[in-house]
C-alpha cells in the first residue's frame, strides 16, 4: 500500500511542475491560445453550418405545407407569404389521414409490445448463456433484404386470406422490431452486473424468479430504449406495408406515396402529409433523446 | 420487492410462481430456462426467415411468373444465367448499388467523423445541436424523399433558387439522367450522417485521455494527434459504423422508390438491386428471375459483411 501511495504522490508532484515550466522553455506554448481562439471561432461557424444543413430542409417542408400551391410556384414568396392551414385540413379530412395515423400507431405499438415480450427473455438467455450462434440467427433478420421475404409471405398470407389485415402487417413489422430489440437488450444485459441476481438466488429466489423480480425492474431503461427505437422503425417502415397493407390497414408512409401517383403533384398537400407523418415521431424523439442515442450506439463501442 | 414487479410479468412463463402443486414444472422450467427464454423468439424468426429463404432459393430455380400459384417448371440454373448475362438491367443495378453505398458511406464516415470531433468537447448550446442531429435520423424516409423532391425540383425547388442567386444555371437534379443517383446519395448522407456521428461520438467519449495527453506533452499538433493517436484507436468503432450503415445502405429502398418510382425512373437512373428485385417481384411478377437476383444480392451483402468483420478483427488485434 505504501508503495502505491508513493507512486501516486510522485505523479501528482511532477505534473504541476512540468505544466508551468513549459511556457518559459518551449516554443509551442505561447502560440497555443491564438490557435484555440481561431479554433473556437471555426468551431462555432462549423456547428452553425451543420445545424443549418440538418434543419433547413425540414423547415422548408414545414413552410411549404403552410403555403397555397400558387405561393409554392411563386419563387418571390419563398419566406414571405400568408400562412394557411388549408393543406392540413384537406389532408386530414378529405384524405382520411386520421385513419392512417391510427393504423400506423396501432401497428407500431402492437408489433413493439409483442417483440418486447418475445425479445427480452431471448436477449437475456443469449446474454447470460453466451449463445452467440443463436444470436446470429436472430440478427440475420437485419441483414436479409426484405424483398426476398415478401414474395413467400405474400403467397402464404394471401392463401390464408390475411393480406390486408392488421395481423400480417404486425407480424412483418415484428420481424424488423425483434432483431433490433434482441440486439439492444443483449448489449444491455451484458453490461448489467450479475451480483444482485446471484444474491437474490442465494436468498431463495429461483433463477426465473430472479430474472422477473430483479433483472427486469433493473432493465426498464434498456427496454425503453429498445421499445422506442423499434416503434420509430415500425412507424417509418414503408416496403412491408406497401405490399401487405390493404385499403383499410394502410399506414402513413404508404398513404403519402399514394399522394403522388395521381397525375399532377399537389405540393402543398404532399408537404402537409409529410409533416403529419414526421411530426409525431420527432416529438417522441425530442422527449426520449437519451434513449434513442443509447439505442443507436448500443454495442458499437465494445470493440 | 414484489411491489415493484407486478406489471412486468408478461415475458415470464407461468412457472415463475412456485406454488407447491407446480413445483415440478417450476423446477423443469428453471432448469431449461436457457431454451425456454430463447426459443419463442428464435422460432418466430426462424419460421419467418428460413422458410421464405428456402422458398426464394427454390423459386430461383423455376420459371415462376405471373402468379406464385401458377404452375411453374424447374429450370435449373437458367435464371442465374439469364441474370448474370443481363448487361442492360442487372449489372448496371449492381454498379449503382455499390457506388451508391460506397460514395454514401465515404461521405457519411468522413463528415460524421468531422462532426463528432466538433461535438467531442462540451460547449454551450450542445443540447440544441444534439436535437438537430436527431431529427433527420428519426424522420420517415418516404416523407424525407418527398421533401427533397420539392427542394430539388428543377423549376420551383429551393436549391435551384439558391444557385440562381449566385449565378449558377438551374440543374435537373432528380430528373436528370446523370444527376439523379448523386442527388439520392446526397439525401442518404443528409439522413444518415447523424447516425454515424452518434456512433463515433460514443466511441470518442469512451476513449481514454492518456494517449492524447501524452502526445500533447510531446508537442504533437492537433492533426498529428488525430491521425496518429485518435484515428487508430477509433478504427474498431469506425468499422462498426460502416458495418451497420453499410447493411442499410445496400438495401436502400424507401427514398429511391419515393423519389423516382417504379424501376428507379424512366431510364432506371437510380435502380439499385433492391429496387430492381422489388420491381421484378411486384411490378412485373417475374418471381423466378427476381428470386435469382435476390439470392445474388444476398450473397453480395453477406460477402461485404464478412470482409468488414475480417477487417475489424485485424484492426482490433
Amino acid at each position: 500500500m505504501t508503495v502505491l501511495s508513493k507512486n501516486t504522490e510522485d505523479t501528482e508532484n511532477t505534473e504541476p511542475q512540468t505544466a508551468p515550466a513549459e511556457p518559459a522553455k518551449t516554443a509551442p506554448r505561447p502560440r497555443k491560445p491564438l490557435g484555440t481562439r481561431a479554433y473556437k471561432v471555426f468551431r462555432v461557424a462549423a456547428l452553425v453550418a451543420v445545424v443549418l444543413f440538418l434543419i433547413a430542409p425540414l423547415f422548408w417542408m414545414l413552410l411549404a405545407s403552410l403555403k397555397t400551391n400558387v405561393d409554392i410556384y411563386d419563387t418571390g414568396k419563398s419566406f414571405l407569404f400568408t400562412p394557411t392551414f388549408e393543406n392540413y385540413a384537406n389532408v386530414l379530412q378529405r384524405n382520411n389521414y386520421f385513419v392512417f395515423i391510427f393504423n400506423s400507431f396501432w401497428v407500431a405499438f402492437v408489433s413493439t409490445a409483442l417483440s418486447l415480450v418475445l425479445g427480452v427473455p431471448a436477449a437475456y438467455a443469449m446474454s447470460r448463456f453466451t449463445m452467440h450462434r443463436s444470436a446470429l440467427v436472430v440478427l440475420m433478420a437485419r441483414v436479409i433484404p426484405g424483398v426476398s421475404l415478401l414474395v413467400p409471405w405474400y403467397y402464404v398470407f394471401s392463401n390464408l386470406k390475411m393480406v390486408g389485415g392488421f395481423e400480417v402487417l404486425i407480424l412483418s413489422h415484428m420481424f424488423v422490431a425483434l432483431p433490433l430489440i434482441v440486439y439492444i437488450m443483449m448489449s444491455y444485459f451484458d453490461s448489467l452486473q450479475l451480483e444482485l441476481e446471484e444474491s437474490a438466488q442465494v436468498d431463495g429466489l429461483t433463477p426465473i424468479g430472479a430474472f422477473r423480480r430483479i433483472t427486469l425492474p433493473l432493465s426498464v431503461a434498456g427496454m425503453a430504449t429498445a421499445g422506442i427505437l423499434s416503434f420509430i422503425f415500425s412507424w417509418n417502415n414503408f416496403m412491408f406495408a406497401l405490399v401487405l397493407s390493404g385499403s383499410k390497414t394502410k399506414t402513413l408512409p404508404v398513404a403519402i406515396f399514394d399522394f403522388v401517383s395521381y397525375a399532377s403533384i399537389d405540393w402543398g398537400g404532399l408537404m402537409a402529409a409529410a409533416t403529419v407523418v414526421t411530426i409525431p415521431i420527432m416529438i417522441i424523439a425530442l422527449f426520449t433523446q437519451k434513449y434513442i442515442v443509447s439505442g443507436m450506439t448500443a454495442g458499437a463501442t465494445k470493440g | 420487492m414484489s411491489v415493484l414487479t407486478p406489471p412486468r410479468s408478461a415475458p415470464t412463463r407461468k412457472a415463475a410462481r412456485p406454488p407447491s402443486a407446480r413445483e415440478n414444472f417450476s423446477g423443469w422450467a428453471n432448469r431449461h430456462r436457457k431454451w425456454l427464454f430463447a426459443a419463442p423468439a428464435m422460432i418466430f424468426v426462424g419460421v419467418l426467415i428460413v422458410f421464405p429463404l428456402a422458398w426464394t432459393l427454390y423459386l430461383s430455380l423455376t420459371d415462376s411468373q405471373g402468379s406464385v400459384r401458377a404452375a411453374s417448371e424447374f429450370v435449373g440454373l437458367q435464371n442465374y444465367l439469364t441474370v448474370l448475362s443481363d448487361v442492360e438491367r442487372f449489372w448496371p443495378a449492381v454498379g449503382r448499388t455499390l457506388s451508391f453505398t460506397g460514395v454514401a458511406l465515404i461521405c457519411e464516415v468522413v463528415l460524421g467523423m468531422c462532426i463528432a470531433l466538433l461535438l467531442w468537447r462540451p460547449f454551450r448550446g450542445e443540447k440544441w445541436v444534439r436535437v438537430a442531429i436527431l431529427l433527420p435520423l428519426v424522420a420517415t424516409p418516404v416523407a424525407v424523399g418527398m421533401m427533397w423532391r420539392l427542394i430539388f425540383d428543377p423549376n420551383i425547388g429551393f436549391v435551384n433558387q439558391l444557385l440562381g442567386m449566385v449565378g449558377i444555371p438551374a440543374q435537373p437534379w432528380l430528373s436528370g439522367q446523370d444527376t439523379a443517383l448523386g442527388t439520392t446519395i446526397f439525401m442518404d448522407v443528409w439522413q444518415w450522417t447523424p447516425m454515424v456521428v452518434l456512433i463515433l461520438l460514443a466511441g470518442l467519449t469512451s476513449l481514454s485521455e492518456e494517449p492524447d495527453e501524452a502526445a500533447r506533452m510531446d508537442g504533437a499538433n492537433a492533426f498529428q494527434r488525430f491521425f496518429f493517436i485518435t484515428l487508430p484507436l477509433m478504427m474498431p468503432t469506425v468499422i462498426v459504423a460502416i458495418l451497420l450503415r453499410g447493411i442499410d445502405a445496400l438495401k436502400t429502398f424507401d427514398i429511391l422508390y419515393a423519389t423516382k418510382g417504379k424501376g428507379g425512373g424512366s431510364f432506371h437512373e437510380v435502380e439499385t438491386l433492391n429496387v430492381y428485385a422489388y420491381g421484378l417481384s411486384f411490378d412485373y411478377n417475374q418471381y423466378g428471375l427476381s428470386s435469382a437476383v435476390l439470392i445474388l444480392f444476398f450473397m453480395i451483402i453477406i460477402g461485404s459483411m464478412w470482409l468488414l468483420t475480417m477487417r475489424k478483427k485485424a484492426v482490433s488485434k
